[in-house]
C-alpha cells in the first residue's frame, strides 16, 4: 500500500473521533510549545547580555594592574604600581590595537551650587568615547592638549548631570568641585544604561587621566589601560599585549605576570553560560511535558488498537499484510505528533509574542529551535506509536475478527 | 449413521468423475490442534476433501465439529498443526506470511456473519478496502478502483446506494455490500461464513441468490459454512463435519433455487431497503435486523 494511501486512511480514521485526536494533540501541541518559549526565553535574556556587552564597547580588552607583593604581603588585584602610562603608549605600536586609553580610577564627593554627589571619577584618555562607541550628548570630550596640562576639566555621565544640574539641562560651562578642587565641565555624555556586571555606567565622571594623577591621587602610576582592537577577534591581540607588557616589566620566564588582560568576551561569556544553562534546565522541563505529551500519544493508541481490533482483523483477512496495519496505525500516531508539533510551534510563538508584549521579557526563537521542536515531535510520534502500532500488526486475525 | 454412509456410497462417483478436473482445494490429512491453558483441544482430525473449479460446497455440523477452523484453514488465516492444503496446486502451509496475504487478498473473497463493514465508511469505500492491498503490478489508480467497486455493488443490485453509509443500510444490504468487498479483486473462491445467521428468512434467500448467481454465472467456487440444513441446500454438494472429521460428503440432490423461491414470496414490504424509488437513507436507520 502506497504511504499516501495510508496518510489518507490515517486522516479519514482520525477525523472519525475528532474530539479524542484534539485531545491526544493538546498533549504534543503543549510540550511543542513550552519548549519553543523556554528556548526564546533563554535566547532572548543571551541575546539581551550581549546586546549589553556590545554597550560596553566591542572588541574591548581590560588590563589591570596586578597584586602588589611587599615582603611577602600580597594586596588586592589592581593594587600594584606596576602599569605606567609609558605602557599604554607602548601599546599602541602592537599590531591589531585601535585605540588605547590609560586609566586612573578615583572616587569622591562632587558638589555642584547647592547639590553633591558621591561618584566615581574616572582619569581617561581622549580616545575612550571610540574605544566604547560613547559619544557626548552635550559639549564635547577632553583634548590631548587637556591630557598634555592635566586641566581640570570634567566630562560628566548623565546620572551626575541629572543629580547636580536637574535633568534635560545642558551644565556645559558650570564649575564643579571634586575634592573640593573646582573642575569646569565641557560636556555630558549620553546614557549608556547597565554594563555586563549590573553597574550604572552613567553615574561616573571623566576627566584626563594625568588629572587625576597630578591633582587628585598624586600618584605616577595608573590602574589599568583600556584598549580596543581592530577585529573581534581580541585572543591575538591580547596575548601581543601580554608579551609587550612582560618584556617591559623585564619579567623573566617563569615569573607570573604583574598585570591581567581580559577581554570583554571573556567577561560576558561568563553570563553568557550562566544564560545558557538556565535556557537548557527550562528547555528540558518543558521537554518534560513533551514526554508526557507522546506517552498519552501511545494511550489513546493502544485504546484505538483494542477498540479496532474487529477492523485490524478484517484488514488482515481481506489481504493486508502486518506492515501494513504496523504502518496504517505508526501514520496515525506521526500525524497527531507532527500536527500537534506545528499547532506547538504556533502556541510557542503566540507566548513568546505575550510574554515580550505584556511582561517585556526579551524573547527570540531561533530557526533551528523551531525544526528541533518539529523533529522532536516527529521522534516522538514514532517512538510512541511504534508499540501500540506492533501490537496491532501481530493481532491473530482469527482472534481479532471474533473480537467483541 | 446408515444412511451416512449410503450417502458417502452416493457421494462417491461424483467425486471419481471430478478427478479429471484439477481441484481448486485440496486438503490431505488435515489435523490442527489447539492449546486453550491445560486443555488440548482436536478441531480438526485428519479431513480429507477436494473441491472442483465450480463447486458450491455448503459445509455443515453442529458448533464443536471443526467446521470454523477449517474454513480458516481454506482462508488461509490460520495453519495446520499437520497436513497439507493445495490451493490452486500450491501448497499453502510453506508459504510465508506475506504470501498468505497477497492470497487472501487476491484467490480468496470472504463474507461473514456479521457482514465485517467498517462504520462511517460508505459501501463504495468498504467494497474498495481490498483493493488497497493489492501488490505490485495488481495496484490500480483511484479512478479505476472507484469504477471497479460501482461494477461490484452493481453486481448484488446496490449501485445507487453507493455513498450510504453501513449504518443507513439493512442487515441484507449490509451483508450484499460485503459480497462485493469479496468479489472485488475477482477471487476464484468465496469463503462465506454464516452468512445469513444474522438475516431474516426474506432476505436470507436473497443472499443465497446471490451467491448462487455468482456460483452460475462467474463459475466462481463457493464454500458456505452454515448450520441451517435448508440454507445449505442451495448449494451442489454437502460436506458434514463431526468430531474433527468429515461425517457426511454427498451430491445435494434436489437443489433449491434462491430466485423461483423468492418469485413466489409476496413481494417485498414498502421499508424493504432495495426499492429504488426510495432514495432517503435516513428512513433505512434501524432497518431490517
Amino acid at each position: 500500500m502506497s504511504i499516501l494511501m495510508t496518510l489518507r486512511i490515517a486522516l479519514k480514521a482520525l477525523n472519525r473521533n475528532k474530539m479524542r485526536t484534539i485531545l491526544t494533540m493538546l498533549g504534543m501541541i503543549i510540550g511543542v510549545g513550552a519548549v519553543i518559549t523556554m528556548v526564546a526565553l533563554g535566547r532572548g535574556a543571551q541575546a539581551t547580555i550581549e546586546e549589553q556587552v556590545k554597550s560596553a564597547g566591542t572588541n574591548l580588552i581590560n588590563i589591570n594592574a596586578g597584586n602588589f607583593q611587599q615582603g611577602g604581603v600580597r594586596q588586592g588585584a589592581g593594587m600594584a604600581t606596576s602599569l605606567t602610562a609609558e605602557d599604554a603608549t607602548a601599546l599602541r605600536q602592537v599590531p591589531g590595537v585601535q585605540y588605547v586609553s590609560a586609566g586612573v580610577n578615583s572616587r569622591g564627593q562632587v558638589i555642584a551650587g547647592n547639590q553633591n554627589w558621591s561618584t566615581q571619577v574616572q582619569g581617561v584618555d581622549v580616545d575612550l568615547p571610540a574605544i566604547r562607541s560613547w559619544p557626548t550628548k552635550y559639549g564635547s570630550f577632553f583634548t590631548p592638549q587637556d591630557v598634555n596640562t592635566a586641566a581640570k576639566v570634567a566630562v560628566l555621565g548623565t546620572v551626575v548631570s541629572d543629580t547636580l544640574f536637574g535633568t534635560d539641562v545642558d551644565p556645559t560651562g558650570q564649575i564643579i568641585r571634586i575634592r573640593n578642587q573646582p573642575f569646569k565641565v565641557i560636556g555630558v555624555m549620553t546614557s549608556k544604561g547597565q554594563g555586563p556586571f549590573g553597574q550604572d555606567q552613567d553615574d561616573t565622571i571623566f576627566t584626563p587621566y594625568t588629572t587625576v594623577q597630578k591633582k587628585l591621587q598624586g600618584i605616577q602610576h595608573i590602574n589599568n589601560i583600556t584598549v580596543s582592537s581592530e577585529t573581534p577577534d581580541t585572543a591575538p591581540v591580547s596575548d601581543a599585549i601580554s608579551v609587550v607588557l612582560r618584556t617591559r616589566h623585564k619579567l623573566p620566564p617563569g615569573e607570573p605576570d604583574d598585570f591581567m588582560v581580559r577581554t570583554q568576551e571573556e567577561i560576558a561569556s561568563v553570563r553568557t553560560e550562566t544564560t545558557r544553562t538556565m535556557t537548557t534546565l527550562l528547555a528540558a522541563i518543558a521537554g518534560v511535558s513533551l514526554l508526557v505529551g507522546g506517552i498519552g500519544i501511545m494511550n489513546i493508541m493502544l485504546v484505538s488498537v483494542t477498540e479496532r481490533t474487529r477492523e485490524i482483523g478484517l484488514r488482515l483477512a481481506i489481504g493486508a499484510r502486518g506492515s501494513d496495519v504496523l504502518l496504517q496505525f505508526l501514520v496515525e500516531a506521526i500525524v497527531i505528533s507532527l500536527f500537534g508539533g506545528l499547532l506547538g510551534i504556533g502556541l510557542g510563538f503566540g507566548l513568546s509574542a505575550a510574554l515580550e508584549k505584556f511582561l517585556q521579557w526579551p524573547t527570540s526563537i531561533p530557526p533551528n529551535a523551531i525544526a528541533m521542536a518539529f523533529g522532536f515531535a516527529a521522534a516522538t510520534g514514532v517512538f510512541f506509536g511504534f508499540y501500540p502500532a506492533r501490537k496491532a500488526a501481530g493481532l491473530d486475525p482469527i482472534e481479532a475478527l471474533r473480537y467483541e | 449413521m446408515a444412511a451416512g454412509a449410503a450417502a458417502e456410497a452416493a457421494g462417491k462417483p461424483s467425486m471419481a468423475e471430478t478427478q479429471s478436473v484439477k481441484p481448486v482445494i485440496e486438503v490431505k490429512d488435515l489435523v490442527k490442534t489447539y492449546h486453550v491453558g491445560e486443555v488440548t483441544v482436536r478441531a480438526l482430525r485428519g479431513a480429507n476433501f477436494a473441491v472442483t473449479p465450480g463447486e458450491f460446497v455448503a459445509v455443515t455440523g453442529p458448533s464443536g465439529s471443526g467446521k470454523s477452523t477449517l474454513m480458516h484453514i481454506l482462508g488461509c488465516l490460520d495453519r495446520p498443526t499437520s497436513g497439507q492444503y493445495f490451493l490452486d496446486g500450491r501448497d499453502v502451509s510453506r508459504m510465508s506470511k506475506d504470501e498468505l496475504a497477497n492470497v487472501r487478498n487476491n484467490k480468496i473473497g470472504f463474507v461473514f456473519q456479521g457482514f465485517n463493514l467498517l462504520s462511517r465508511t460508505t459501501a463504495l469505500d468498504n467494497v474498495e478496502l481490498p483493493l488497497l492491498y493489492n501488490s505490485g503490478k495488481n495496484k490500480l489508480k483511484s479512478a479505476e478502483r472507484h469504477k471497479r467497486a460501482m461494477e461490484s455493488l452493481t453486481a448484488v443490485g446496490l449501485g445507487e446506494r453507493y455513498h450510504h453509509y453501513p449504518n443507513q443500510l439493512s442487515g441484507g444490504q449490509q451483508q450484499r455490500v460485503a459480497i462485493a468487498r469479496s468479489l472485488i479483486n475477482r477471487p476464484s473462491i468465496i469463503l462465506a461464513d454464516e452468512p445469513t445467521g444474522n438475516l431474516d428468512t426474506r432476505t436470507s434467500i436473497e443472499v443465497m441468490g446471490i451467491f448462487q448467481k455468482l456460483n452460475i454465472e462467474r463459475g466462481i467456487t463457493i464454500i458456505l459454512i452454515t448450520h441451517e440444513m435448508d440454507i445449505a441446500e442451495y448449494g451442489t454438494r454437502l460436506v458434514r463435519f463431526r468430531d474433527g472429521k468429515i461425517q457426511i460428503d454427498q451430491k445435494i440432490q434436489h437443489r433449491r433455487n434462491a430466485v423461483e423461491e423468492l418469485a413466489k414470496l409476496p413481494p417485498p414490504e414498502p421499508e424493504e431497503p432495495h426499492v429504488p424509488s426510495d432514495e432517503k437513507p435516513v428512513e433505512h436507520l434501524g432497518g431490517v435486523v
